[in-house]
C-alpha cells in the first residue's frame, strides 16, 4: 500500500497534472488555431485564445474543403472514415471470435498448426505485405471502392489471439454442461460464448475503430479519387508545399473533426472497455 | 428410470497405456451408487464416460438396456452436477435451470411448472431471478442440481459437486441430496474422494485405485470385509492399523514379541507375509493380559466424543479410538486389547484379504 502522505500527494498530483498539460496543451492549440483567420495564426506568437472564425472555418471544410490541395468536403472524407473503421472493426471481431472459437472448440486436423500459422502473421508489419497486398486488390478491381478500403484489412492475428486467451479462460464444464444440455455448437457460440465476450468485444470494437480510423499507408494507396479519401489523408493532402500555401485554421479544423469520432467511442465505451481488459467474468 | 450397465469398460489416452483397466459394474433402476477414491484413480473419468464427455477405448455401456457408446451426451438421457457447478454466468438462475428444457423445445407453460417444481423441492423461489455470482456456494449448488433435476433425466450424475462447499454446507448439502434421492427416487451415480460422503450417502459405492475397482459393496459390508489393504486404509477414518508380519506356527509375529493367531480356516493357506488390519475403535483399553500392546502414548487428537490415542509397536504407528475423556496421558504407558472377531487379514505381498 501507498501510505497517505501530504507531500506524496502533492507530487502524484504534480506529476499528474504535468502529464495533462503536455498531453492537452497541443490539443488546445489545435483548436485554437481552427477559430482563427489564417492572418491571425501567421503572426508570431499565435494566440492562445479562440477568435471568431469558429463557424466559418467548420462550415467551409465541412461542406467545401479547402481551396488548396485537396478540394473534397471534409463531411464526404468523415464518412468514408467512419464506414471504413465501423466496417474494418465489425469485419475483424466477426472473423476473428469465429476462428478463435474454431481454434479453441473444435478438434480439427493440424488445428495447433493453423493456430501458429495465424499467430505467425501477427509478426509481418502491413508494410510487409502492402505490396502483393495491393496487386491483389488491384486485380480483384477494388481500388477506390469501399470493398477495397476494408477488405484487405479485415484479417486479424491479434483479435483472434486475443479472443483464443479468452476462450481458454472459460471453464471447459460450462461447454459440457452445454453439451449435456443438448446445445450443438453454434447454438453453444450463440448462447454462452458470445454473452460472455460481451466486454472484451467491446473492448477490442474501441481500439480496432481507432486502428481502422488511424489508417494512413492503405487508404493513400488504394484510394485515387478525392472522393474516396479518408480524413486522415484528407489532413496530408490540405497541407500544400510550403507553409505560406497552406490553409491552416482549415487544417486544424479539420484535425479536430478527425479527432471527434474516435474520441467520442472512447467516452461512450469507456465503461466497457475498461470492464473487458481488467474484468474475466465467470 | 433406468439401470446403467458397464462391462469391461477401458480407457486409454495415449495408445496402450490404460486410466481405466476394465470396469464391470450393474447398476439398478433408482440406486444411488458412489464412485470413491484417491485422486487419479479414475474415478471422474469413469463418470464422463457414462455421461459420454470421454469415448470409450474399449468395453461396452449401456443405460436403460440401450448401448450408448456412440450416444452423444444430449441422448442418453442422463443430466450431470459439475464440481465448479458450471453454471452459465450471464444467465438468470431461472435461465440455467430451463436451458435444457427450451432447446429440447419444451412449451413455455411446461417449462414453467418444471422449473417452478424444482424451484420448490430446492427451495430456490426467491432466487430464480438472480444471476449466479449474486448466489452463494450452497445456492449455485441447488441450481446446478435443479439444471439437472428440471429435465427428469433417467440417471443422475455427480462429479464430485461438494468438494467446493465449506465443511458445514458439504453435510447439510449430504442431507439434501440424501433427501432429494428418497423423493425423487432417480437412478445416481456420484463421484467423490470423500469416504465419509461415500459411507453416508451410497446405496452400494465402487471403491476405485489405479483405475481398477477395488471392491463393489452396501457401506457397512466395505467397512467390515474390505476386500484389499487399499480399501481397508481409505474407508474408515482415521484408517486401519496395519501391522505386518510374518507367519511362524498358524501365528503373525508383528513384531516388539506380539503373536497374533491366524483363525482356523487361514491355518492350512495362510501365506508367509500376512498385514493384520485392526480399526482403532476396535482396540480396547485394557488393565492387564497377556495379548495387550502396550506403547508410550505419543499425541493425543481429541475431537469431543472422541480421542485418537497415537503410539508405536516396534516401527509401526498405532491409533486407538478411546472415549472422549478416557485419554491417558501424553508420555504414559497404553494398554490396548485387541477386541476378538475384528481383526482383518491381508495378504501383505497381493494386498487381497485372506478370507477365513
Amino acid at each position: 500500500m501507498v501510505e497517505n502522505r501530504p507531500f506524496l500527494t502533492f507530487v502524484a498530483h504534480a506529476v499528474l497534472i504535468a502529464g495533462v498539460v503536455v498531453v492537452a496543451f497541443p490539443l488546445w492549440v489545435t483548436f485554437v488555431a481552427s477559430t482563427l483567420t489564417y492572418e491571425q495564426i501567421a503572426n508570431v506568437p499565435m494566440p492562445l485564445w479562440p477568435g471568431d472564425q469558429f463557424l466559418a472555418n467548420y462550415g467551409q471544410v465541412l461542406t467545401a474543403g479547402s481551396t488548396k490541395g485537396s478540394a473534397a468536403p471534409v463531411s464526404t472524407m468523415l464518412f468514408n472514415s467512419l464506414v471504413m473503421a465501423v466496417v474494418v472493426a465489425v469485419g475483424k471481431i466477426c472473423i476473428s471470435i469465429v476462428s478463435a472459437f474454431a481454434v479453441v472448440y473444435f478438434r480439427f486436423p493440424l488445428r495447433r498448426f493453423i493456430f501458429w500459422m495465424i499467430f505467425v502473421t501477427l509478426m509481418l508489419p502491413i508494410e510487409v505485405r502492402i505490396i502483393p497486398t495491393f496487386k491483389v486488390a488491384s486485380d480483384l478491381g477494388i481500388l477506390d471502392s469501399y470493398l477495397g478500403l476494408t477488405l484487405p484489412l479485415i484479417a486479424s492475428a491479434t483479435a483472434t489471439f486475443l479472443f483464443r486467451q479468452f476462450f481458454m479462460t472459460i471453464p471447459d464444464e460450462l461447454a459440457e454442461a452445454a453439451r449435456i444440455d443438448g446445445a450443438g455448437p453454434m447454438r453453444f457460440f450463440v448462447d454462452v460464448v458470445l454473452p460472455l465476450s460481451r466486454t472484451n468485444v467491446a473492448a477490442l470494437f474501441v481500439i480496432l475503430f481507432i486502428f481502422g480510423w488511424n489508417q494512413y499507408l492503405w487508404p493513400l494507396l488504394i484510394t485515387g479519387q478525392e472522393s474516396m479519401y479518408t480524413v486522415v489523408i484528407g489532413i496530408k493532402r490540405m497541407i500544400v508545399g510550403g507553409d505560406a500555401a497552406t490553409e491552416w485554421q482549415l487544417v486544424m479544423a479539420t484535425a479536430m473533426l478527425a479527432l471527434m469520432p474516435p474520441a467520442a467511442v472512447v467516452i461512450l465505451m469507456q465503461k466497457w472497455f475498461v470492464k473487458g481488459l481488467v474484468e474475466t467474468e465467470k | 428410470m433406468a439401470d446403467i450397465r458397464l462391462q469391461g469398460v477401458k480407457k486409454s489416452y495415449t495408445k496402450g497405456i490404460l486410466v481405466i483397466h476394465g470396469v464391470d459394474a450393474v447398476i439398478a433402476d433408482g440406486e444411488f451408487i458412489v464412485i470413491v477414491g484417491p485422486s487419479g484413480c479414475g474415478k471422474s473419468t469413469l463418470l464422463r464416460m457414462i455421461a459420454g464427455l470421454e469415448t470409450i477405448t474399449e468395453g461396452e455401456i449401456s443405460i436403460g438396456g440401450k448401448v450408448v457408446n456412440q450416444v452423444e451426451p444430449k441422448d442418453r438421457n442422463i443430466a450431470m452436477v459439475f464440481q465448479n457447478y458450471a453454471l452459465y454466468p450471464h444467465m438468470s438462475v431461472y435461465d440455467n435451470m430451463s436451458y435444457g428444457l427450451r432447446i429440447r423445445g419444451f412449451s413455455k407453460p411446461d417449462i414453467e411448472t418444471r422449473v417452478q417444481r424444482a424451484a420448490k423441492i430446492l427451495e430456490l423461489g426467491p432466487f430464480l431471478a438472480r444471476k449466479p455470482r449474486e448466489l452463494s456456494g450452497g445456492q449455485r449448488q441447488r441450481v446446478a442440481m435443479g439444471r439437472a433435476i428440471v429435465r427428469e433425466p433417467a440417471a443422475f450424475l455427480f462429479d464430485e459437486p461438494l468438494s467446493n462447499l465449506d465443511a458445514k454446507l458439504r453435510v447439510q448439502m449430504r442431507l439434501e441430496i440424501q433427501k432429494l434421492h428418497r423423493e425423487l427416487g432417480t437412478t445416481s451415480i456420484f463421484v467423490t474422494h470423500d469416504q465419509v460422503e461415500a459411507m453416508t450417502l451410497a446405496d452400494r459405492m465402487i471403491v476405485m485405485n489405479a483405475g481398477v475397482v477395488e471392491q463393489v459393496g452396501a457401506p457397512m459390508a466395505v467397512y467390515d470385509a474390505p476386500a484389499s489393504l487399499f480399501v481397508a486404509g481409505f474407508i474408515g477414518s482415521p484408517a486401519m492399523n496395519f501391522l505386518p508380519g510374518s507367519v511362524r506356527d498358524g501365528r503373525v509375529d508383528v513384531g516388539d514379541g506380539h503373536l497374533i493367531a491366524l483363525p482356523q480356516p487361514l491355518l492350512e493357506r495362510a501365506p508367509a507375509q500376512v498385514t493384520v488390519g485392526i480399526r482403532p475403535e476396535h482396540l480396547v483399553a485394557c488393565a492387564e493380559g497377556d495379548d495387550a500392546f502396550t506403547f508410550p502414548v505419543e499425541t493425543i487428537e481429541a475431537l469431543g466424543a472422541d480421542s485418537m490415542v497415537h503410539g508405536k509397536v516396534g516401527a509401526t504407528p498405532l491409533v486407538a479410538r478411546v472415549e472422549g475423556h478416557a485419554a491417558p496421558a501424553i508420555g504414559s504407558t497404553a494398554r490396548f486389547a485387541l477386541m476378538p472377531g475384528r481383526l482383518h487379514f491381508f495378504d501383505t505381498v497381493t494386498g487381497r484379504r485372506l478370507v477365513p
